[in-house]
């Protein structure tokens, strides 16, 4: 990489348990600022946890434990007293579109409102800005108060998109975001995340199934299997014939997974 | 190519034998409600009129009408549903939504489904100890109606948890991912779409707060008091009051010589009650429903 990057977020010998059942192996890695992340693997090998300890939302699954630490900014997530904070600081989207049962309008409002935000023109404001951001504005800027709920599965994975940008997040997290997502929507949302890397110097973490998605578009790519960090590295060794591990070769491939 | 197998005629005939089967049953079921009905309006017809609901009853029940048991039930019934909706409703949204899984829930849980399954007259008794001896509040309108909520309380817990359990567990999560709190999640997402549920699982509770005999009947109803006809605070709550459902118990097992269409009259006023309150839960589900948002 080059030298000039900045480490937005070092995890360091994370190690994460549902009970027994160990779900990350103590695993250790940097995210750089303003780079696109891919995250790679098949099922079950701790991607989606990864993310849920990075927002703290982990906390809300009552049999999982965690050592190792998180560092944003070089402070340690776990020790941050303003929780609600920290997890406004990352907008997080799911596999699954998830419009709340409120107006468009009301969804993408609502975490500037949690936040305390009640001020029209500057809700207003807010809520223009993220739906252009997801290009989803042109859609349904003419029925802001249709509910979220009604809108296409596409349209609502935008949408979550939309409210995951509402709160001004500096990193951006995607978990596999187009399982239920048209192609041709698929598509649309990658460009989104390029211009949001680009123009709003976003750091993006990806994760995703689609190998080729993450190819397309992440700087480096971090390959997980079995609560495993396989291997870290730029996108083009990655998916080139000689990465660092033969699994990584086969997965990236097809092989396997 | 489409000659039917022996397989496919056996299965429309079952499938057939079964549809008829389960209407048979439902049939099975609807038709005593309407004999019950129907035979309680036709031998209180004689009697029933606006002058039955608002005249106490005279000559020791032997004629007059019921506006001092009616207007017990329902001072029963409200003063319970004050006590037991709102304690039964926040006790499940902290044991829905906020509780973890632990020694502590898992013995509440245990509790609130064994609760709702003693017999109406084990809590009559633990009335009569708790509210009408130890809190010295006497055979009362508040003893009763406390008993009342008691027994009420764990099938309103109960039901209040399966309207908060159908909102999706998704909504929840994209809340939390925005940074709200769980109250936030809880006011703005969680409470609007159960409220349907839970308002049904509370008005179905009148019925049984109506209903029910042996829990006011050593803790607060009386055979007998007359109160001021058409004045509907006529009740005291630390005073003793009537009621339908033991109104009609006595007047049908130990009065003698009543006139033929008094206690068919009470049982319709009782059912007649319920039932209206059972409508408007059903319009209020209804009403909600068609602003359901996902």
């Amino acid at each position: 990489m080059k030298q000039n990057v900045k480490t937005k977020i070092e995890i360091s010998d994370l190690k994460v348990h549902y009970g027994n059942k160990p779900a990350l192996n103590g695993i250790s890695f940097d995210v750089y600022e303003n780079e696109i992340l891919g995250i790679i693997g098949p099922a079950q090998s701790g991607k989606t946890t990864l993310l849920k300890v990075i927002n703290r939302t982990l906390e809300f699954t009552a049999d999982a434990t965690v050592e190792g630490s998180v560092k944003l900014d070089g402070v340690d997530v776990s020790t941050i007293g303003d929780v609600y904070g920290l997890r406004r600081k990352i907008g997080m989207v799911l596999p699954l579109p998830v419009g709340l049962p409120l107006s468009i309008y009301d969804n993408v409002a609502f975490a500037p409102r949690t936040a305390g935000l009640r001020n029209k023109a500057e809700l207003d404001e807010i809520v223009e800005r993220c739906l252009q951001q997801a290009a989803l504005w042109d859609e349904v800027k003419d029925r802001l108060n249709a509910l979220g709920t009604k809108l296409s599965g596409g349209q609502q994975q935008r949408l979550t998109i939309a409210r995951a940008l509402s709160h001004q997040p500096e990193i951006l997290c995607l978990d596999e975001f187009s399982i239920a997502v048209d192609p041709i929507t698929t598509m649309r949302i990658e460009e989104v995340l390029k211009m949001l890397s680009t123009e709003a110097k976003m750091t993006i973490m990806l994760v995703t199934n689609l190998v080729q998605q993450a190819k397309r578009l992440a700087n480096r790519t971090a390959f997980f299997l079995n609560g495993n960090l396989i291997e870290i590295d730029t996108t083009d060794v990655i998916f080139s014939e000689n990465p660092a591990n033969q699994i990584t070769y086969d997965y990236v491939n097809g092989n396997f997974g | 190519m489409f000659t039917e197998t022996e397989i496919g005629k056996r299965n429309r005939w079952s499938e057939n034998g079964m549809k008829i089967f389960f209407l048979v049953m439902t049939i099975l079921m609807i038709v005593p409600l309407l004999l019950i009905i129907g035979y309680l309006f036709y031998r209180a017809l004689p009697v029933l009129s606006f002058e039955f609901l608002f005249t106490n009853p005279k000559d020791n029940m032997r004629s007059g009408g019921l506006w001092a048991p009616f207007l017990g039930t329902i001072y029963l019934v409200v003063v319970s549903l004050l006590v037991s909706a709102p304690i039964g409703v926040f006790a499940a949204v902290y044991l829905n939504e906020y509780a973890r899984e632990n020694w502590f829930t898992r013995i509440v849980n245990l509790a609130v489904v064994n609760l709702a399954g003693v017999p109406s007259i084990v809590h009559a008794l633990f009335g009569v100890g708790a509210f009408v001896l130890f809190a010295g509040l006497g055979e009362s309108v508040l003893a009763a109606s406390l008993t009342l909520a008691i027994m009420t309380l764990p099938v309103i817990i109960a039901s209040t948890k399966e309207a908060l359990n159908a909102v999706p567990m998704s909504f929840r999560e994209a809340c939390w991912n925005l940074g709200a709190t769980r109250w936030q999640t809880i006011r703005r997402i969680v409470l609007p779409n159960s409220i349907s549920g839970i308002l049904t699982g509370v008005i179905l509770q009148v019925s049984r707060a109506a209903g029910e005999t042996a829990p006011i009947m050593f803790t607060g109803a009386v055979f007998y008091k007359a109160i001021a006809e058409g004045d509907v605070f006529a009740y005291n709550v630390l005073d003793q009051c009537m009621a339908l459902s033991l109104h009609l118990f006595t007047i049908s097992t130990q009065v003698p010589d009543v006139a033929e269409g008094i206690p068919y009259g009470t049982a319709i006023v009782l059912v007649g009650t319920v039932l209206l309150v059972n409508a408007a839960a059903i319009v209020l589900r209804v009403y909600l429903r068609t602003r359901k948002r996902w």
